[in-house]
Protein backbone atom coordinates (compact mmCIF):
# COMPACT_ATOMS: atom_id res chain seq x y z
CA UNK A 1 0.00 0.00 0.00
CA UNK A 2 1.62 3.62 -0.82
CA UNK A 3 -0.84 5.82 0.91
CA UNK A 4 0.35 6.47 4.20
CA UNK A 5 -2.45 5.57 6.55
CA UNK A 6 -4.65 8.40 8.17
CA UNK A 7 -5.45 6.54 11.31
CA UNK A 8 -3.28 4.50 13.13
CA UNK A 9 -3.06 2.77 16.85
CA UNK A 10 0.10 0.77 17.84
CA UNK A 11 -0.33 -1.61 20.88
CA UNK A 12 -3.39 0.03 21.71
CA UNK A 13 -4.85 -1.55 25.05
CA UNK A 14 -7.95 -0.63 27.56
CA UNK A 15 -8.27 -2.12 31.11
CA UNK A 16 -11.22 -2.51 33.10
CA UNK A 17 -10.20 -3.51 36.55
CA UNK A 18 -8.18 -6.22 35.10
CA UNK A 19 -10.47 -7.37 32.02
CA UNK A 20 -8.38 -5.92 28.96
CA UNK A 21 -10.94 -5.14 26.21
CA UNK A 22 -9.01 -4.36 24.06
CA UNK A 23 -5.44 -6.01 24.04
CA UNK A 24 -2.62 -4.68 22.07
CA UNK A 25 -4.06 -3.97 18.88
CA UNK A 26 -2.36 -2.22 16.01
CA UNK A 27 -4.30 -0.92 13.14
CA UNK A 28 -3.70 1.06 10.18
CA UNK A 29 -6.72 2.74 8.18
CA UNK A 30 -5.70 3.84 4.26
CA UNK A 31 -6.99 7.55 3.76
CA UNK A 32 -10.03 7.25 1.24
CA UNK A 33 -11.27 3.46 2.01
CA UNK A 34 -14.06 1.70 4.03
CA UNK A 35 -12.18 0.07 6.58
CA UNK A 36 -14.51 -2.41 8.59
CA UNK A 37 -14.19 -3.78 12.19
CA UNK A 38 -16.03 -6.60 12.26
CA UNK A 39 -16.20 -9.64 15.39
CA UNK A 40 -18.26 -11.01 17.93
CA UNK A 41 -20.31 -9.16 20.16
CA UNK A 42 -17.54 -8.43 23.27
CA UNK A 43 -14.58 -8.41 20.78
CA UNK A 44 -13.65 -5.04 22.19
CA UNK A 45 -15.10 -3.05 18.75
CA UNK A 46 -16.67 -0.45 20.42
CA UNK A 47 -14.28 0.15 22.83
CA UNK A 48 -11.72 0.64 20.63
CA UNK A 49 -13.98 3.21 18.66
CA UNK A 50 -13.97 4.86 22.45
CA UNK A 51 -10.25 4.58 22.49
CA UNK A 52 -10.08 6.25 19.29
CA UNK A 53 -12.74 9.18 19.40
CA UNK A 54 -10.68 10.18 22.97
CA UNK A 55 -14.44 8.79 24.63
CA UNK A 56 -11.73 6.79 26.88
CA UNK A 57 -8.07 6.93 27.76
CA UNK A 58 -5.90 4.08 26.27
CA UNK A 59 -4.18 2.03 29.02
CA UNK A 60 -1.11 1.89 26.43
CA UNK A 61 -0.57 2.49 23.04
CA UNK A 62 -0.43 5.67 20.56
CA UNK A 63 -3.33 7.08 18.40
CA UNK A 64 -2.54 9.16 14.82
CA UNK A 65 -4.85 11.00 12.72
CA UNK A 66 -2.66 12.46 9.71
CA UNK A 67 0.49 12.14 11.45
CA UNK A 68 -0.88 14.06 14.39
CA UNK A 69 -0.45 12.11 17.80
CA UNK A 70 -3.86 12.17 19.55
CA UNK A 71 -3.43 9.76 22.26
CA UNK A 72 -4.96 11.35 25.34
CA UNK A 73 -7.00 13.67 23.48
CA UNK A 74 -10.49 14.12 25.09
CA UNK A 75 -13.82 14.04 22.92
CA UNK A 76 -14.29 17.72 21.58
CA UNK A 77 -10.25 18.03 20.51
CA UNK A 78 -10.47 14.38 18.69
CA UNK A 79 -13.70 15.87 16.79
CA UNK A 80 -12.40 19.16 15.87
CA UNK A 81 -9.44 17.39 14.07
CA UNK A 82 -11.82 15.92 11.70
CA UNK A 83 -12.68 12.39 13.39
CA UNK A 84 -16.53 12.29 14.03
CA UNK A 85 -18.16 8.97 15.31
CA UNK A 86 -21.77 7.76 16.01
CA UNK A 87 -22.62 6.04 18.78
CA UNK A 88 -23.89 1.99 18.59
CA UNK A 89 -26.51 3.11 21.10
CA UNK A 90 -28.41 6.03 19.82
CA UNK A 91 -27.15 9.03 21.48
CA UNK A 92 -29.38 12.39 21.13
CA UNK A 93 -30.97 15.26 22.54
CA UNK A 94 -34.60 13.58 22.81
CA UNK A 95 -36.66 17.18 23.31
CA UNK A 96 -34.59 18.44 20.08
CA UNK A 97 -35.82 18.56 16.49
CA UNK A 98 -34.00 16.45 14.28
CA UNK A 99 -33.07 20.18 12.60
CA UNK A 100 -32.49 21.59 15.73
CA UNK A 101 -29.46 18.63 15.86
CA UNK A 102 -27.86 19.43 12.77
CA UNK A 103 -27.53 22.97 13.40
CA UNK A 104 -25.85 22.57 16.65
CA UNK A 105 -23.39 20.47 15.04
CA UNK A 106 -23.18 22.61 11.76
CA UNK A 107 -22.45 25.82 14.37
CA UNK A 108 -19.75 23.64 16.29
CA UNK A 109 -16.55 24.62 14.00
CA UNK A 110 -18.09 28.09 14.79
CA UNK A 111 -17.75 30.02 17.18
CA UNK A 112 -21.59 30.74 17.29
CA UNK A 113 -22.09 28.99 20.69
CA UNK A 114 -20.32 30.75 22.71
CA UNK A 115 -22.74 34.02 21.77
CA UNK A 116 -25.24 34.00 25.54
CA UNK A 117 -25.91 37.95 24.02
CA UNK A 118 -27.20 36.31 20.75
CA UNK A 119 -30.87 35.48 19.94
CA UNK A 120 -31.00 31.79 19.66
CA UNK A 121 -32.25 32.65 16.04
CA UNK A 122 -28.79 33.12 14.34
CA UNK A 123 -28.84 28.91 14.48
CA UNK A 124 -31.47 29.36 11.98
CA UNK A 125 -28.40 30.30 9.45
CA UNK A 126 -27.61 26.65 9.19
CA UNK A 127 -31.12 25.60 8.26
CA UNK A 128 -30.67 25.20 4.65
CA UNK A 129 -27.90 22.86 4.84
CA UNK A 130 -29.79 21.17 8.13
CA UNK A 131 -32.59 20.47 6.06
CA UNK A 132 -30.17 19.19 3.02
CA UNK A 133 -28.83 16.98 5.66
CA UNK A 134 -31.91 15.38 6.51
CA UNK A 135 -33.09 15.11 2.77
CA UNK A 136 -29.91 12.90 2.55
CA UNK A 137 -30.82 10.48 5.01
CA UNK A 138 -34.27 10.25 4.19
CA UNK A 139 -35.34 12.63 7.03
CA UNK A 140 -36.80 15.31 5.31
CA UNK A 141 -40.22 14.59 6.24
CA UNK A 142 -39.15 14.72 10.52
CA UNK A 143 -37.12 17.66 10.72
CA UNK A 144 -39.81 19.23 12.96
CA UNK A 145 -40.29 16.06 15.00
CA UNK A 146 -38.24 15.58 18.76
CA UNK A 147 -35.68 13.05 18.42
CA UNK A 148 -37.20 11.01 21.37
CA UNK A 149 -39.97 10.55 19.22
CA UNK A 150 -38.22 9.32 15.90
CA UNK A 151 -38.59 5.64 15.23
CA UNK A 152 -35.87 3.81 15.66
CA UNK A 153 -34.39 3.38 12.14
CA UNK A 154 -35.16 7.21 11.84
CA UNK A 155 -32.84 7.65 15.22
CA UNK A 156 -30.58 5.56 13.68
CA UNK A 157 -30.63 8.04 10.33
CA UNK A 158 -29.81 11.25 12.64
CA UNK A 159 -27.10 9.41 14.48
CA UNK A 160 -25.54 9.28 10.42
CA UNK A 161 -26.89 12.84 9.37
CA UNK A 162 -24.97 14.07 13.11
CA UNK A 163 -21.69 12.61 12.60
CA UNK A 164 -21.69 13.45 8.90
CA UNK A 165 -22.58 17.45 9.55
CA UNK A 166 -19.15 17.91 11.13
CA UNK A 167 -17.93 17.02 7.45
CA UNK A 168 -15.13 14.51 8.95
CA UNK A 169 -12.05 13.58 7.47
CA UNK A 170 -12.58 10.05 9.13
CA UNK A 171 -15.89 8.89 9.91
CA UNK A 172 -16.52 6.19 12.26
CA UNK A 173 -19.95 4.14 12.28
CA UNK A 174 -20.47 1.98 14.99
CA UNK A 175 -22.95 -0.41 13.57
CA UNK A 176 -25.02 1.90 11.89
CA UNK A 177 -27.52 -0.51 10.42
CA UNK A 178 -28.08 -2.33 13.61
CA UNK A 179 -32.13 -2.88 14.00
CA UNK A 180 -33.01 -1.12 10.68
CA UNK A 181 -35.58 -2.61 8.16
CA UNK A 182 -33.81 -3.98 4.45
CA UNK A 183 -34.97 -1.12 3.32
CA UNK A 184 -33.30 1.17 5.42
CA UNK A 185 -30.11 -1.20 5.37
CA UNK A 186 -29.91 -0.50 1.72
CA UNK A 187 -30.38 3.49 1.60
CA UNK A 188 -27.67 3.73 4.43
CA UNK A 189 -25.48 1.16 2.33
CA UNK A 190 -26.04 3.71 -0.45
CA UNK A 191 -25.62 6.68 1.79
CA UNK A 192 -22.27 5.48 2.81
CA UNK A 193 -20.86 4.83 -0.65
CA UNK A 194 -22.02 8.41 -1.28
CA UNK A 195 -20.31 10.17 1.29
CA UNK A 196 -17.23 8.09 1.34
CA UNK A 197 -15.85 10.41 -1.62
CA UNK A 198 -13.08 12.68 -0.14
CA UNK A 199 -13.08 10.77 3.23
CA UNK A 200 -12.28 8.12 5.23
CA UNK A 201 -14.90 5.39 6.49
CA UNK A 202 -14.66 3.06 9.55
CA UNK A 203 -17.58 0.71 10.23
CA UNK A 204 -18.49 -1.76 12.97
CA UNK A 205 -21.06 -4.06 11.13
CA UNK A 206 -22.45 -7.29 11.61
CA UNK A 207 -24.15 -7.28 8.53
CA UNK A 208 -21.90 -9.48 6.00
CA UNK A 209 -23.41 -8.07 3.18
CA UNK A 210 -22.91 -4.22 3.62
CA UNK A 211 -19.48 -5.33 4.87
CA UNK A 212 -18.37 -7.13 1.47
CA UNK A 213 -20.52 -4.35 -0.54
CA UNK A 214 -18.67 -1.47 1.31
CA UNK A 215 -15.69 -2.26 2.54
CA UNK A 216 -11.90 -2.21 0.88
CA UNK A 217 -10.18 -3.87 3.67
CA UNK A 218 -11.97 -6.04 7.15
CA UNK A 219 -10.24 -6.09 10.73
CA UNK A 220 -11.38 -9.15 12.23
CA UNK A 221 -11.15 -8.68 16.21
CA UNK A 222 -11.85 -11.17 18.94
CA UNK A 223 -10.98 -10.93 22.53
CA UNK A 224 -9.67 -7.21 22.19
CA UNK A 225 -7.11 -8.44 19.64
CA UNK A 226 -6.61 -8.58 15.73
CA UNK A 227 -7.66 -12.03 14.42
CA UNK A 228 -6.88 -11.62 10.93
CA UNK A 229 -6.78 -8.44 8.51
CA UNK A 230 -7.31 -8.56 4.61
CA UNK A 231 -9.38 -7.65 2.10
CA UNK A 232 -13.16 -8.60 2.36
CA UNK A 233 -13.01 -11.59 -0.64
CA UNK A 234 -9.70 -12.77 1.91
CA UNK A 235 -11.34 -13.14 5.20
CA UNK A 236 -14.27 -14.67 4.32
CA UNK A 237 -12.62 -17.90 4.22
CA UNK A 238 -10.46 -17.61 6.55
CA UNK A 239 -11.38 -20.72 9.07
CA UNK A 240 -10.10 -18.79 12.10
CA UNK A 241 -12.84 -15.89 11.32
CA UNK A 242 -15.36 -18.69 10.69
CA UNK A 243 -14.85 -20.17 13.90
CA UNK A 244 -15.14 -16.86 15.68
CA UNK A 245 -18.54 -16.37 13.88
CA UNK A 246 -19.24 -19.83 14.95
CA UNK A 247 -22.76 -20.16 14.53
CA UNK A 248 -23.23 -16.83 12.79
CA UNK A 249 -24.55 -17.73 9.72
CA UNK A 250 -23.81 -14.52 8.20
CA UNK A 251 -19.97 -15.58 7.95
CA UNK A 252 -20.55 -19.35 7.37
CA UNK A 253 -21.49 -18.92 4.01
CA UNK B 1 -37.73 46.81 20.85
CA UNK B 2 -37.37 44.45 24.71
CA UNK B 3 -40.54 43.90 24.27
CA UNK B 4 -40.56 42.65 20.92
CA UNK B 5 -37.63 40.66 22.20
CA UNK B 6 -39.59 39.01 24.87
CA UNK B 7 -42.63 37.90 23.86
CA UNK B 8 -43.32 36.47 20.57
CA UNK B 9 -46.26 35.34 20.66
CA UNK B 10 -49.22 37.12 21.73
CA UNK B 11 -49.34 34.61 25.07
CA UNK B 12 -46.08 35.66 25.82
CA UNK B 13 -46.67 39.58 25.62
CA UNK B 14 -49.72 38.83 27.81
CA UNK B 15 -47.68 37.23 30.90
CA UNK B 16 -44.72 39.48 30.40
CA UNK B 17 -47.44 42.94 30.81
CA UNK B 18 -48.78 40.81 34.07
CA UNK B 19 -45.52 40.07 34.99
CA UNK B 20 -44.34 43.88 34.81
CA UNK B 21 -47.61 44.83 36.26
CA UNK B 22 -46.67 42.90 39.64
CA UNK B 23 -43.41 43.58 39.81
CA UNK B 24 -44.72 47.74 39.98
CA UNK B 25 -47.40 47.01 41.53
CA UNK B 26 -46.28 45.03 44.63
CA UNK B 27 -44.97 47.68 47.04
CA UNK B 28 -48.60 48.87 47.04
CA UNK B 29 -49.48 45.31 48.16
CA UNK B 30 -47.38 44.33 50.24
CA UNK B 31 -44.58 45.73 52.95
CA UNK B 32 -41.90 47.59 50.04
CA UNK B 33 -38.78 46.24 52.00
CA UNK B 34 -40.78 42.59 51.50
CA UNK B 35 -41.01 43.54 48.39
CA UNK B 36 -37.33 44.38 47.73
CA UNK B 37 -36.25 41.16 48.67
CA UNK B 38 -39.09 39.00 46.84
CA UNK B 39 -37.25 40.65 43.82
CA UNK B 40 -33.86 40.10 44.96
CA UNK B 41 -34.48 36.17 45.78
CA UNK B 42 -35.97 35.83 42.78
CA UNK B 43 -33.38 37.05 40.50
CA UNK B 44 -31.15 34.89 42.78
CA UNK B 45 -33.54 31.61 42.50
CA UNK B 46 -33.26 32.59 38.35
CA UNK B 47 -29.61 32.68 38.46
CA UNK B 48 -29.49 28.91 40.58
CA UNK B 49 -32.26 27.72 37.77
CA UNK B 50 -29.75 28.92 34.84
CA UNK B 51 -27.90 26.38 35.77
CA UNK B 52 -29.76 23.59 37.85
CA UNK B 53 -32.59 23.89 34.78
CA UNK B 54 -30.37 24.90 31.65
CA UNK B 55 -27.02 23.17 32.29
CA UNK B 56 -27.86 20.36 34.90
CA UNK B 57 -25.66 21.05 37.81
CA UNK B 58 -26.95 21.77 41.18
CA UNK B 59 -25.12 24.17 42.96
CA UNK B 60 -25.63 23.49 46.64
CA UNK B 61 -23.04 26.90 47.23
CA UNK B 62 -24.20 30.10 45.39
CA UNK B 63 -24.57 31.34 48.94
CA UNK B 64 -20.87 31.94 47.88
CA UNK B 65 -21.90 34.50 45.30
CA UNK B 66 -24.88 36.09 46.73
CA UNK B 67 -23.11 36.38 50.16
CA UNK B 68 -19.36 37.87 48.74
CA UNK B 69 -21.02 40.11 46.06
CA UNK B 70 -23.06 41.41 49.41
CA UNK B 71 -19.77 42.42 51.22
CA UNK B 72 -18.41 43.86 48.30
CA UNK B 73 -21.16 45.86 47.26
CA UNK B 74 -21.46 47.45 50.88
CA UNK B 75 -18.00 48.02 51.57
CA UNK B 76 -18.03 49.73 47.95
CA UNK B 77 -20.38 51.94 48.90
CA UNK B 78 -19.30 52.37 52.45
CA UNK B 79 -15.81 52.93 51.55
CA UNK B 80 -15.85 54.10 48.31
CA UNK B 81 -19.24 56.22 48.27
CA UNK B 82 -20.27 54.42 45.04
CA UNK B 83 -23.81 54.82 43.61
CA UNK B 84 -25.23 52.01 44.79
CA UNK B 85 -26.03 50.40 41.20
CA UNK B 86 -22.23 50.87 40.60
CA UNK B 87 -21.57 49.03 43.97
CA UNK B 88 -24.52 46.32 42.93
CA UNK B 89 -22.23 46.20 39.71
CA UNK B 90 -19.00 45.68 41.21
CA UNK B 91 -20.21 42.88 43.95
CA UNK B 92 -21.38 41.23 40.97
CA UNK B 93 -18.44 41.14 38.95
CA UNK B 94 -16.46 40.11 42.48
CA UNK B 95 -18.76 37.17 42.55
CA UNK B 96 -18.18 36.03 38.97
CA UNK B 97 -14.66 36.34 39.16
CA UNK B 98 -14.30 34.40 42.55
CA UNK B 99 -16.76 31.99 40.58
CA UNK B 100 -13.73 30.90 37.62
CA UNK B 101 -11.46 28.99 39.87
CA UNK B 102 -14.69 27.55 42.20
CA UNK B 103 -15.94 26.78 38.68
CA UNK B 104 -13.02 25.59 36.78
CA UNK B 105 -12.39 22.84 39.60
CA UNK B 106 -16.36 22.03 40.10
CA UNK B 107 -17.52 21.49 36.29
CA UNK B 108 -15.43 18.50 36.39
CA UNK B 109 -17.32 16.67 38.78
CA UNK B 110 -21.34 16.25 38.07
CA UNK B 111 -24.21 15.35 40.28
CA UNK B 112 -23.54 15.05 44.19
CA UNK B 113 -20.16 15.66 43.49
CA UNK B 114 -20.41 18.99 41.85
CA UNK B 115 -22.87 19.62 44.80
CA UNK B 116 -20.42 18.73 47.53
CA UNK B 117 -17.94 20.88 45.70
CA UNK B 118 -19.49 23.83 45.63
CA UNK B 119 -20.60 23.67 48.98
CA UNK B 120 -17.58 23.12 50.42
CA UNK B 121 -16.40 26.35 49.08
CA UNK B 122 -19.12 28.35 50.10
CA UNK B 123 -18.47 27.20 53.42
CA UNK B 124 -14.77 28.56 52.77
CA UNK B 125 -16.27 32.04 51.98
CA UNK B 126 -18.27 31.47 55.32
CA UNK B 127 -15.30 30.87 57.13
CA UNK B 128 -13.73 33.72 55.44
CA UNK B 129 -15.86 36.45 56.59
CA UNK B 130 -16.42 35.24 60.01
CA UNK B 131 -12.74 35.34 60.33
CA UNK B 132 -11.91 38.47 58.28
CA UNK B 133 -13.61 40.64 61.24
CA UNK B 134 -11.95 44.00 60.49
CA UNK B 135 -13.61 44.30 56.84
CA UNK B 136 -16.89 42.01 57.14
CA UNK B 137 -17.41 43.05 60.71
CA UNK B 138 -17.99 39.13 61.80
CA UNK B 139 -20.68 38.29 63.38
CA UNK B 140 -22.08 41.56 63.43
CA UNK B 141 -22.05 42.17 60.03
CA UNK B 142 -21.04 44.78 57.95
CA UNK B 143 -23.09 47.60 59.02
CA UNK B 144 -23.94 51.11 58.32
CA UNK B 145 -24.46 50.53 54.00
CA UNK B 146 -25.87 53.69 53.16
CA UNK B 147 -28.80 53.79 50.71
CA UNK B 148 -28.13 56.86 48.54
CA UNK B 149 -26.96 57.67 44.67
CA UNK B 150 -25.45 60.70 43.80
CA UNK B 151 -26.06 62.10 47.47
CA UNK B 152 -30.32 61.36 46.62
CA UNK B 153 -31.50 60.07 49.92
CA UNK B 154 -33.13 56.74 49.00
CA UNK B 155 -34.10 55.48 52.46
CA UNK B 156 -37.39 55.79 52.20
CA UNK B 157 -38.17 51.51 51.05
CA UNK B 158 -41.58 52.06 48.54
CA UNK B 159 -38.74 54.37 46.90
CA UNK B 160 -35.66 52.21 46.91
CA UNK B 161 -37.83 49.39 45.14
CA UNK B 162 -38.44 51.68 42.40
CA UNK B 163 -35.00 52.60 41.67
CA UNK B 164 -33.27 48.84 42.54
CA UNK B 165 -36.06 47.00 40.54
CA UNK B 166 -34.39 47.83 37.16
CA UNK B 167 -31.19 45.94 37.85
CA UNK B 168 -33.68 42.86 39.13
CA UNK B 169 -35.24 43.29 35.78
CA UNK B 170 -32.25 43.89 33.54
CA UNK B 171 -30.55 40.67 35.47
CA UNK B 172 -33.69 38.54 34.25
CA UNK B 173 -33.25 40.24 30.81
CA UNK B 174 -29.65 38.68 30.57
CA UNK B 175 -31.08 35.12 32.19
CA UNK B 176 -33.68 34.91 29.55
CA UNK B 177 -31.13 36.42 26.73
CA UNK B 178 -28.58 33.61 28.12
CA UNK B 179 -31.55 30.63 27.82
CA UNK B 180 -32.81 32.06 24.43
CA UNK B 181 -29.45 32.15 22.55
CA UNK B 182 -27.46 29.81 20.64
CA UNK B 183 -25.05 29.29 23.88
CA UNK B 184 -28.32 28.32 25.81
CA UNK B 185 -29.05 26.10 23.27
CA UNK B 186 -25.38 24.31 23.55
CA UNK B 187 -26.13 24.26 27.15
CA UNK B 188 -29.47 22.90 26.92
CA UNK B 189 -27.64 20.01 24.45
CA UNK B 190 -24.73 19.58 27.38
CA UNK B 191 -27.67 19.08 30.13
CA UNK B 192 -29.51 16.75 28.10
CA UNK B 193 -26.72 14.75 26.50
CA UNK B 194 -23.04 15.49 27.93
CA UNK B 195 -21.24 12.73 25.84
CA UNK B 196 -22.87 13.35 22.37
CA UNK B 197 -22.77 17.35 23.13
CA UNK B 198 -18.84 16.33 23.22
CA UNK B 199 -18.56 13.91 20.22
CA UNK B 200 -19.45 17.01 18.02
CA UNK B 201 -16.84 19.37 19.26
CA UNK B 202 -18.29 21.14 22.21
CA UNK B 203 -15.92 21.63 24.81
CA UNK B 204 -18.46 20.59 27.60
CA UNK B 205 -16.50 21.79 30.46
CA UNK B 206 -15.55 24.88 28.92
CA UNK B 207 -19.33 25.41 28.17
CA UNK B 208 -20.72 24.65 31.90
CA UNK B 209 -17.45 27.36 33.55
CA UNK B 210 -19.21 30.08 31.39
CA UNK B 211 -22.86 29.11 32.86
CA UNK B 212 -21.69 28.69 36.34
CA UNK B 213 -19.76 32.00 36.34
CA UNK B 214 -22.87 33.86 34.47
CA UNK B 215 -25.23 32.48 37.00
CA UNK B 216 -22.69 33.43 39.91
CA UNK B 217 -22.78 36.85 38.29
CA UNK B 218 -26.95 37.15 38.19
CA UNK B 219 -26.45 36.12 42.10
CA UNK B 220 -24.31 38.37 43.11
CA UNK B 221 -26.07 41.19 41.33
CA UNK B 222 -28.98 39.88 43.37
CA UNK B 223 -27.27 39.62 46.63
CA UNK B 224 -25.20 43.02 46.03
CA UNK B 225 -28.99 44.61 46.02
CA UNK B 226 -30.01 42.83 48.75
CA UNK B 227 -27.59 43.96 51.09
CA UNK B 228 -28.08 47.81 49.78
CA UNK B 229 -31.44 46.98 50.18
CA UNK B 230 -31.09 46.25 53.97
CA UNK B 231 -28.04 48.54 54.58
CA UNK B 232 -26.47 45.91 55.93
CA UNK B 233 -24.68 42.45 54.98
CA UNK B 234 -25.09 39.72 57.59
CA UNK B 235 -22.94 36.33 58.08
CA UNK B 236 -26.55 34.69 56.59
CA UNK B 237 -25.44 35.87 53.17
CA UNK B 238 -22.59 33.25 53.21
CA UNK B 239 -24.27 30.98 55.10
CA UNK B 240 -25.57 27.30 53.70
CA UNK B 241 -28.74 27.88 54.24
CA UNK B 242 -28.96 30.40 51.95
CA UNK B 243 -27.78 28.16 48.57
CA UNK B 244 -30.64 25.93 50.35
CA UNK B 245 -33.33 28.73 49.90
CA UNK B 246 -32.58 29.41 46.64
CA UNK B 247 -32.55 25.72 45.04
CA UNK B 248 -35.99 25.08 47.56
CA UNK B 249 -37.38 28.00 45.46
CA UNK B 250 -36.61 26.62 41.96
CA UNK B 251 -38.00 23.78 42.95
CA UNK B 252 -40.77 24.84 43.93
CA UNK B 253 -41.11 27.76 40.99
CA UNK B 254 -40.27 24.63 38.44
CA UNK B 255 -36.69 23.25 37.82
CA UNK B 256 -35.84 24.68 34.12
CA UNK B 257 -38.86 27.23 33.66
CA UNK B 258 -36.66 30.26 34.66
CA UNK B 259 -39.95 32.11 35.99
CA UNK B 260 -40.91 29.46 38.33
CA UNK B 261 -37.47 30.65 40.42
CA UNK B 262 -39.59 34.03 40.55
CA UNK B 263 -43.15 32.51 41.89
CA UNK B 264 -40.79 30.10 44.35
CA UNK B 265 -38.93 33.52 45.73
CA UNK B 266 -42.35 35.37 46.07
CA UNK B 267 -44.10 32.10 48.10
CA UNK B 268 -41.09 31.22 50.00
CA UNK B 269 -40.13 35.10 51.24
CA UNK B 270 -43.78 35.46 51.44
CA UNK B 271 -44.43 32.72 53.79
CA UNK B 272 -41.05 33.39 55.62
CA UNK B 273 -42.51 36.95 56.74
CA UNK B 274 -45.93 35.72 57.39
CA UNK B 275 -44.63 33.06 59.89
CA UNK B 276 -41.90 35.35 61.41
CA UNK B 277 -44.26 37.97 62.16
CA UNK B 278 -46.99 35.87 63.25
CA UNK B 279 -43.93 34.99 66.45
CA UNK B 280 -44.36 31.11 65.21
CA UNK B 281 -41.21 29.65 66.06
CA UNK B 282 -41.54 26.32 63.63
CA UNK B 283 -40.57 28.41 60.27
CA UNK B 284 -38.62 25.84 58.90
CA UNK B 285 -41.18 23.14 59.54
CA UNK B 286 -44.09 24.80 57.61
CA UNK B 287 -42.13 25.37 54.71
CA UNK B 288 -40.24 22.36 54.67
CA UNK B 289 -43.97 20.54 54.97
CA UNK B 290 -44.95 22.51 52.20
CA UNK B 291 -42.16 22.21 50.26
CA UNK B 292 -42.77 18.46 50.58
CA UNK B 293 -46.16 18.47 49.83
CA UNK B 294 -45.85 20.93 46.24
CA UNK B 295 -42.99 18.10 45.60
CA UNK B 296 -45.23 15.30 45.68
CA UNK B 297 -48.25 16.84 44.13
CA UNK B 298 -46.58 19.39 41.64
CA UNK B 299 -44.17 17.28 39.94
CA UNK B 300 -43.14 20.32 37.72
CA UNK B 301 -43.01 22.50 40.26
CA UNK B 302 -45.77 25.46 40.05
CA UNK B 303 -44.91 27.09 36.56
CA UNK B 304 -44.32 24.29 35.15
CA UNK B 305 -47.22 22.00 36.05
CA UNK B 306 -49.56 25.40 35.46
CA UNK B 307 -48.18 25.62 32.04
CA UNK B 308 -48.59 22.02 31.27
CA UNK B 309 -52.27 22.72 32.03
CA UNK B 310 -52.32 25.74 29.96
CA UNK B 311 -50.63 23.65 27.37
CA UNK B 312 -50.63 22.86 23.94
CA UNK B 313 -51.91 26.43 23.46
CA UNK B 314 -49.03 27.85 25.16
CA UNK B 315 -47.03 25.66 23.33
CA UNK B 316 -44.99 27.75 20.60
CA UNK B 317 -42.77 26.70 17.67
CA UNK B 318 -39.29 27.86 18.31
CA UNK B 319 -36.62 27.65 15.31
CA UNK B 320 -34.44 24.52 15.77
CA UNK B 321 -36.23 23.13 18.80
CA UNK B 322 -39.19 21.71 18.43
CA UNK B 323 -39.78 22.52 22.20
CA UNK B 324 -38.16 25.65 23.25
CA UNK B 325 -35.80 25.47 26.21
CA UNK B 326 -37.76 27.05 28.81
CA UNK B 327 -40.72 24.85 28.15
CA UNK B 328 -39.61 21.15 29.94
CA UNK B 329 -38.20 20.73 33.57
CA UNK B 330 -34.47 19.11 32.80
CA UNK B 331 -35.40 15.38 32.21
CA UNK B 332 -33.34 12.97 33.84
CA UNK B 333 -29.89 13.59 32.22
CA UNK B 334 -29.51 10.75 29.72
CA UNK B 335 -26.74 8.39 30.59
CA UNK B 336 -23.42 8.95 29.11
CA UNK B 337 -23.67 6.19 26.84
CA UNK B 338 -21.03 3.92 25.61
CA UNK B 339 -18.66 6.82 27.31
CA UNK B 340 -16.40 6.40 30.83
CA UNK B 341 -17.98 7.03 34.15
N1 LIG C 1 -16.87 0.76 30.67
C1 LIG C 1 -16.64 -0.57 30.76
N2 LIG C 1 -16.35 -1.14 31.95
C2 LIG C 1 -16.10 -2.45 32.04
N3 LIG C 1 -16.15 -3.31 31.01
C3 LIG C 1 -16.44 -2.80 29.80
C4 LIG C 1 -16.71 -1.42 29.61
N4 LIG C 1 -16.97 -1.22 28.30
C5 LIG C 1 -16.88 -2.41 27.70
N5 LIG C 1 -16.56 -3.37 28.60
C6 LIG C 1 -16.36 -4.79 28.30
O1 LIG C 1 -15.41 -4.86 27.27
C7 LIG C 1 -15.76 -5.90 26.37
C8 LIG C 1 -15.82 -5.34 24.97
O2 LIG C 1 -17.00 -4.57 24.84
P1 LIG C 1 -17.35 -3.76 23.52
O3 LIG C 1 -16.17 -2.94 23.16
O4 LIG C 1 -18.60 -3.05 23.76
O5 LIG C 1 -17.56 -4.94 22.50
P2 LIG C 1 -18.20 -4.92 21.05
O6 LIG C 1 -18.51 -3.52 20.69
O7 LIG C 1 -17.16 -5.55 20.18
O8 LIG C 1 -19.43 -5.77 21.14
C9 LIG C 1 -17.06 -6.49 26.84
O9 LIG C 1 -16.77 -7.67 27.57
C10 LIG C 1 -17.60 -5.45 27.76
O10 LIG C 1 -18.36 -6.01 28.79
MG1 LIG D 1 -20.23 -2.59 20.18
Amino acid sequence: MTTAPILTARGLAKEFRGFRAVDGVDLDVAEGKVHALVGPNGAGKTTLFNLLTGFLKPTTGRITVGGRDLTGKNPEQVARHGVARSFQITSLFPQMSARGHLELALASPTPLGWRFWRSDRLLARYRDRALELLDQVGLADHAEMPAGNLAYGRKRALELALALALDPKVLLLDEPTAGMGLEDVDRTVRLIQQVREGRTVVLVEHNMKVVSSLADQVTVLQHGQVLVEGPYAEIRHDPRVISAYLGDADVAH
Amino acid sequence: MILRLLAGSARGRLLLAIGLFLALALPWMIYPPIAMDIACWALFAVSVDLLLGFTGLLSFGHAAFWGSSAYVSGLLAVHVGLPFPVAVLGGALFAAVIAVPIGYLAVRLSGIYFAMVTLAFAQMIYFIANQWRDVTGGENGLQGIPREMFGVDLSDSFVFYYVGLPIVLLGLLLAWRIVRSPFGRVLVSIRDNPSRARALGYPVDRYRLLSFVLSAFLAGLAGGLFAISHGFASLQEVYWTTSGNAVMMVVLGGIGTLWGGVIGAALVVQLNDYLSTSEFDGIGIVTGSIFIVIVLVFRKGIWGTARDLLAPRLKRKRPGGAKSPGDDPAPAPAPDVNAPA
